[in-house]
């Protein structure tokens, strides 16, 4: 078969034939193409459009994580509103204090630091914590799992472990550990990419100097929430009283922590019977850490 | 005048009956993606006619005075692909300096022409339908203003949509993709219309 076809193409005129063909349809298509090419090369010279400099310049110190926590769509948006002194230059929460200074440098101004935040998950039902009222075999997102009857998990506030969060963080800060995430505040840009994303909404930025913080979304009533979860807050009221500053309230059976208020004395830490009140220190950034490169 | 029997068919037909995204799913793409606002969904209907007259108008001679006499028909989608893809740069780069806001709000869907299915699929059913060169521009056009029609009429129906109550399991592309059958079934209506005119 093969010796046929070798037969076949290396008979006289033939092999020239092919050759030719061959070279012709390159030809062709090489022309079109150079002929197109130049086409495009005369367009893009006599209708370019002339991009401002500065926005490129602040487009490359921005950190590229279209997070939105500005306010504006995307990174290139942000750029082009600041360039035009529409949006004040230390809205970047990922880029922090390093991107608002250079973006002050660029602009010629001084700058403010943005607020240092970083995500917390208010859930630590953890598995020996809480329990599961049914096994999940479906699609591995906590998104899907949550919309069969509010997830698998006992509590149907708690957090459904599948790893949404830790999915979307684009610096990889958040880990999944006994059935619950975790953020790593020392790797966390604070672009609250995962509060957008956990379905069950249990993720919030906090002010990174937070001292006290509630590990728990549950506002059902006490007994009922207890069922479902050891470390859940039943809504007691203790830490409201024993609270100095006035810092803690209950509402909706979930207390709450006024971070402005909180001094970080501690008291309702030690009050709360299940333990969903903590003290908490989150670690920064490294200083020599620029925030920009911790992103994937 | 049967030259102009033969153009107002071709144009009818490709519009109503051979609508290209109801009739022939061509072109899907952008026709559920930018339709969610009608200013959008004209631009994208334009940018389409436009890229859709211009390819044919390079196309066609290409095949009858390039492809053809040197028996490189075979060369058809290739060659075919490489003019489409540069005319959309073209078109993008004109947008761009003429029209920025629009050249915005199609963002990525505006190089994404270039894999149109409809684009490329006009040009080359212009070929084998055998049309001559006005035959083929009118055919181009009748396509392109019909898959603005359909973007326009499907954007009109999504804010429709938009406003109402739709259970949660169907919201998003689930209700989209419906009533984009329903407007597909209802341009099965206009199937031998055009015939019937002119008999």
């Amino acid at each position: 078969m093969l010796n046929n076809i070798i037969d076949f193409i290396m008979t006289g005129n033939q092999t020239v034939d092919i050759l030719l063909s061959i070279l012709l349809a390159l030809d062709v298509c090489g022309i079109i193409a150079i002929v197109l090419d130049v086409v495009l090369g005369l367009v893009s010279h006599f209708f370019a459009v002339k991009e401002d400099e500065t926005v490129k310049k602040i487009r490359q110190c921005l950190p590229g994580v279209n997070c939105g926590a500005c306010g504006y769509k995307g990174c290139d948006d942000y750029a082009a509103a600041v360039a035009q002194g529409k949006a004040k230059p230390n809205l970047c929460v990922p880029g922090a204090e390093v991107t608002a200074n250079e973006l002050g440098a660029i602009l010629g101004i001084e700058v403010e630091a943005p607020e240092d935040v970083v995500a917390y998950v208010h859930c630590n039902g953890h598995c020996e914590a809480t329990t599961k009222k049914a096994v999940y075999d479906g699609i591995s997102t906590c998104k899907a799992a949550s919309m069969l009857y509010a997830g698998p998990d006992a509590c149907r506030f708690g957090c459904v472990g599948l790893g949404d969060c830790a999915a979307a963080c684009p610096s990889g800060a958040i880990c999944l550990q006994d059935g619950i995430a975790h953020v790593d505040s020392s790797l966390c840009i604070g672009c609250g990419v995962c509060a957008a994303t956990c379905p069950k909404h249990i993720i919030s930025m906090v002010p990174q100097e937070t001292a006290a913080i509630v590990a728990c979304s549950n506002t059902d009533k006490g007994a009922q929430a207890r069922t479902v979860c050891k470390n859940a807050c039943i809504g007691c009221k203790k830490c409201e009283k024993v609270c100095p500053h006035g810092a803690v309230t209950v509402q909706n059976n979930l207390a709450t922590v006024n971070y402005e208020k909180c001094t970080g004395c501690g008291a309702c830490a030690k009050a709360c019977p299940t333990g969903s009140i903590k003290c908490v220190q989150f670690p920064d950034i490294p200083e020599d850490v620029n925030p920009r490169d911790l992103v994937k | 005048m049967d030259l102009f029997k033969s153009l107002i068919v071709i144009l009818l037909s490709s519009v109503l009956v051979n609508n290209y995204v109801l009739a022939r799913f061509l072109g899907i793409c952008p026709f559920l993606g930018v339709s969610k606002k009608l200013d959008q969904a004209s631009g994208m209907g334009i940018a389409v006619t436009a890229v859709m007259l211009l390819a044919t108008a390079v196309t066609w001679p290409i095949q009858y005075w390039v492809l053809e006499p040197l028996n490189l028909g075979y060369l058809q989608t290739i060659v075919f692909i490489l003019v489409i893809a540069s005319l959309v740069q073209v078109v993008e780069l004109l947008l761009k300096k003429f029209i920025p806001a629009l050249h915005k709000g199609l963002g990525v869907y505006l190089p994404l022409i270039t894999t149109n299915c409809a684009v490329l699929g006009v040009a080359i059913n212009n070929v084998t339908d055998g049309y001559t060169f006005i035959q083929s521009m009118v055919s181009s056009l009748g396509v392109g203003l019909g898959f603005l029609l359909a973007m326009v009429l499907f954007s009109g129906l999504r804010s429709r949509i938009d406003e109402t109550g739709i259970p949660k399991p169907f919201r998003g592309l689930a209700v989209t993709l419906i009533a984009a059958s329903f407007i597909s079934l209802a341009f099965m209506g206009f199937a031998g219309i055009v015939d019937a005119l002119f008999a």
